[in-house]
């Protein structure tokens, strides 16, 4: 199965219980106030937010449609291209990164968005073609997060630096660059603990650790990727907000597509932001974490 | 915690009062908003329609309009609504069976129920004088049952021992024979996280289920989910008859509105919150409480019961009358610091205050974080009588005199001064307000 089919069959398995409804209003009614009503509401469950879903809904309203020609086609073309127009740009290429050596890639984001399980995917990316990869365990609060990093370092075999519980997150990004850079690695990956946007002192934390790896690298983090969770509401905005304070977001990257969230956020985000995406997570294997395709996405948020 | 519902509550209705009286347009407006606040809130769609459809006859008509405070009396039914929905009665945790008792949490990936199977343990400890095992059936997350273990070794509560490669069921039966053979009390089943659409998935959950026969199927949910609150609790509630939910990350920003969407569409209580990441931040789900919060009017029977485990009588009674007679001063600011370092800090208090959720926005913004209420006791010990019973005579010289005693800069102090003139104020606002007596009986009631 190639890699588009894979994306899109889990966004399709995660589209299909709303995607009936959007299915249904779609043939048995005209384009009036109702069914705009109808729309909006569909892309309000789609958890896109009620600014955007409105601006959606304006822009379907002026636009014409022959009842006559296919109507369901067009609309979804409407649909999927406004979308698409806002997200296309916002595509980001992992085999595009920069080309530093050691490249340094700083994960946040909230508690239980996906952090570790992303990092040992991504791992597995851009560990190809030979690159040497090593994963810096600074989660050092959770317990045993360490050890499922671990595990992941295993399974993909890649390097990894750690410390004891509760030693503190900056200095284990600090060792783990130094331990990159003396060893000539391609790739740092950084495990972040998981923090609550509204938490002055673990942003803080987290500056810290930004700031500690700049003594070895004046340039890294080269990327800092923000986790967001697809079942999240409209709280990821403020976690975009909030995180993006400390240090500059260069690319986002949404888990656990593969539930019935459509993660329709991102579209909200995309549009405020202009943060690059990077891949979406569409299930636990390690496998499941496909690049971000804009038109998929947009097909699936949309499409039956 | 739901501040930002709260404030969205607070500005339509500050809105609504303006006007002498409602009319049916005004109605229409206020509940559009209310829709879209509760939308912009997470609330789930048809949870919201529900809510507004229930309103809407209610607010239209003589109730209404023949009320003095128009305002005052959509509140109230949007309250009544939303209690309604939330569940009107507090329910406590189902521990009557044959020991072992069995408890099982179930849920999403990443939704807490690692730290909630620790926190309920020692809630149950606690409250119910009952000894809990720990069991971990995650055979699927790396280092799963590891973290389940380490929590429990931390915090003294008896975990089952890792066996590699055993099966969820055949980990569940081992945890039944070890219980019964060590005369624990109950066992907490911590389950792996699955999405609600993956059958083989959901079908484990349901034989494990049938085996251990849980006085308590817990679905631990977090607070900051999306519109998909409802299928998810929902197909949780078909698969494995739901008996209550555990609210989680209650302390982040959001804005709690997975709470009423997934009361409304299972009928489940919510019995629990978790309000941080320590083992001792869960608290019991009060749903009237919630609603006030919700609604800006103030957890006030939540903050009583929490203050008078902690607080000193006479203290309060001190302020009380300095409030009454207008005469706060500093040295009433320094008892109410300390009691609020007691309380779970200022966040803890703010938020169950009515109508403050602006001011700590404020603070928020400002970045008020705990260390502020050690930095400002340590300034206010540094006054003289004479300064803390009268801040205004604090001048240049003065300040930095403090400034070497308690080591803080004086931009520090001037916020302190600050804030200490914005409380103050608020407080003479509140007792104004309408109020003839003085201070509002429910904000008096707060500091008891």
């Amino acid at each position: 199965m190639g890699i588009f089919d894979k994306f899109k069959l889990g966004l399709s398995k995660s589209s299909k219980n709303i995607s009936s409804g959007l299915n249904d209003l779609i043939f048995k009614r005209k384009i009036d106030k109702n069914m705009l009503d109808e729309l909006e509401d569909f892309l309000i469950q789609s958890d896109v937010g009620t600014e955007s879903a409105r601006e959606l809904r304006e822009k379907f309203a002026n636009t014409k449609i022959d009842p006559k020609n296919s109507e369901k086609d067009k609309i979804f073309k409407i649909f999927s291209s406004y979308v698409c127009e806002i997200l296309k740009p916002l595509e980001k290429n992992l085999e595009n990164l920069n080309e530093n050596k050691p490249n340094v890639i700083l994960i946040a984001g909230v508690n239980g968005v996906g952090k570790t399980t992303t990092i040992g995917k991504l791992g597995k990316i851009l560990g190809q073609n030979n690159k040497k990869i090593v994963f810096g365990a600074a989660d050092t609060f959770r317990a045993a997060a360490v050890d499922q990093l671990e595990i992941w370092a295993k399974k993909i075999n890649a390097d990894i630096i750690k410390s004891e519980e509760g030693a503190d997150p900056a200095s284990v990004a600090y060792k783990s660059l130094e331990h990159a850079k003396n060893n000539n690695f391609d790739y740092l990956l950084i495990d972040t603990a998981g923090r609550l946007q509204n938490k002055k002192n673990l942003m803080d934390e987290f500056k810290k650790i930004t700031k500690v790896i700049k003594k070895i690298d004046s340039h890294a983090p080269h990327e800092t990727f923000l986790i967001l969770d697809a079942t999240t509401g409209q709280s990821a905005i403020n976690q975009v907000e909030e995180f993006k304070k400390i240090t500059p977001i260069t690319g986002i990257i949404m888990t656990k597509l593969d539930g019935t969230a459509k993660g329709g956020i991102l579209l909200a985000i995309g549009k405020k932001f202009k943060l690059p995406i990077v891949a979406l997570g569409m299930g636990e294997k390690e496998d499941d974490l496909q690049k971000f395709n804009s038109e998929y996405f947009s097909d699936a948020l949309m499409h039956s | 915690m739901f501040e930002n519902l709260t404030n969205k509550f607070e500005e339509i209705f500050s809105s609504l009062k303006k006007a002498p009286s409602l009319d049916e347009a005004q109605v229409d407006e206020g509940l559009r908003k209310i829709r879209q606040a509760l939308l912009e809130a997470d609330v789930a769609l048809p949870v919201a329609k529900e809510l507004i459809k229930n309103i809407k006859p209610k607010a239209i008509g003589q109730e209404i309009i023949r009320s003095t405070t128009p305002g005052q009396m959509i509140i109230k039914v949007v309250f009544d609504e939303i209690v309604k929905i939330l569940g009107d009665t507090n329910s406590e945790i189902n521990l009557n069976a044959v020991p072992p008792v069995c408890l099982m949490l179930v849920g999403l990936q990443g939704s807490g129920k690692t730290t909630t199977a620790a926190k309920l343990a020692k809630y149950i400890e606690k409250n119910n004088k009952k000894k809990s095992l720990l069991v971990s059936l995650d055979v699927y997350r790396p280092a799963a049952q590891e973290q389940l273990n380490i929590l429990g070794e931390k915090n003294s509560i008896q975990t089952l021992p890792i066996v590699k490669d055993q099966l969820p069921i055949d980990i569940a039966k081992r945890a039944l024979n070890a219980a019964s053979l060590s005369g624990v009390d109950t066992i907490i089943f911590d389950t792996a996280g699955r999405t609600q659409i993956d059958l083989s998935m959901m079908n484990e959950i349901k034989e494990i289920k049938s085996l251990t026969n849980p006085t308590e199927t817990i679905l631990v949910a977090d607070s900051l989910t999306g519109q998909v609150a409802v299928n998810v609790a929902q197909e949780f509630k078909k698969a494995v008859d739901l008996s209550s939910i555990i609210l989680t990350r209650v302390d982040g920003d959001g804005r709690g509105g997975a709470a009423l969407s997934m009361k409304f569409a299972t009928n489940t209580p919510i019995k629990f919150m978790g309000t941080g990441e320590k083992i001792e931040q869960f608290d019991v789900f009060y749903p009237d409480r919630i609603a006030n919060r919700i609604l800006g009017m103030g957890d006030v029977v939540s903050l009583v019961e929490k203050a008078t485990q902690d607080l000193d009588e006479e203290k309060i009674k001190k302020t009380e009358e300095s409030l009454k007679s207008g005469s706060f001063s500093m040295e009433d600011y320094l008892n109410q610091l300390r009691q609020m370092k007691k309380m779970g800090g200022m966040e803890g208090v703010l938020s169950m205050l009515p109508g403050v959720s602006k001011i700590k926005k404020q603070m928020d913004n400002a970045n008020i974080d705990e260390n502020i209420i050690k930095i400002n006791e340590a300034i206010i010990l540094s006054m003289t009588k004479e300064e803390r019973l009268d801040p205004k005579i604090i001048n240049g010289s003065r300040k930095k005199r403090i400034s070497s005693g308690s080591g803080a800069d004086t931009a520090t102090i001037n916020k302190l001064l600050k804030q200490f003139k914005m409380m103050t104020n608020m407080m003479k606002k509140m007792s104004k307000g309408g109020h003839k007596d003085g201070i509002p009986p429910d904000i008096l009631n707060q500091l008891k």
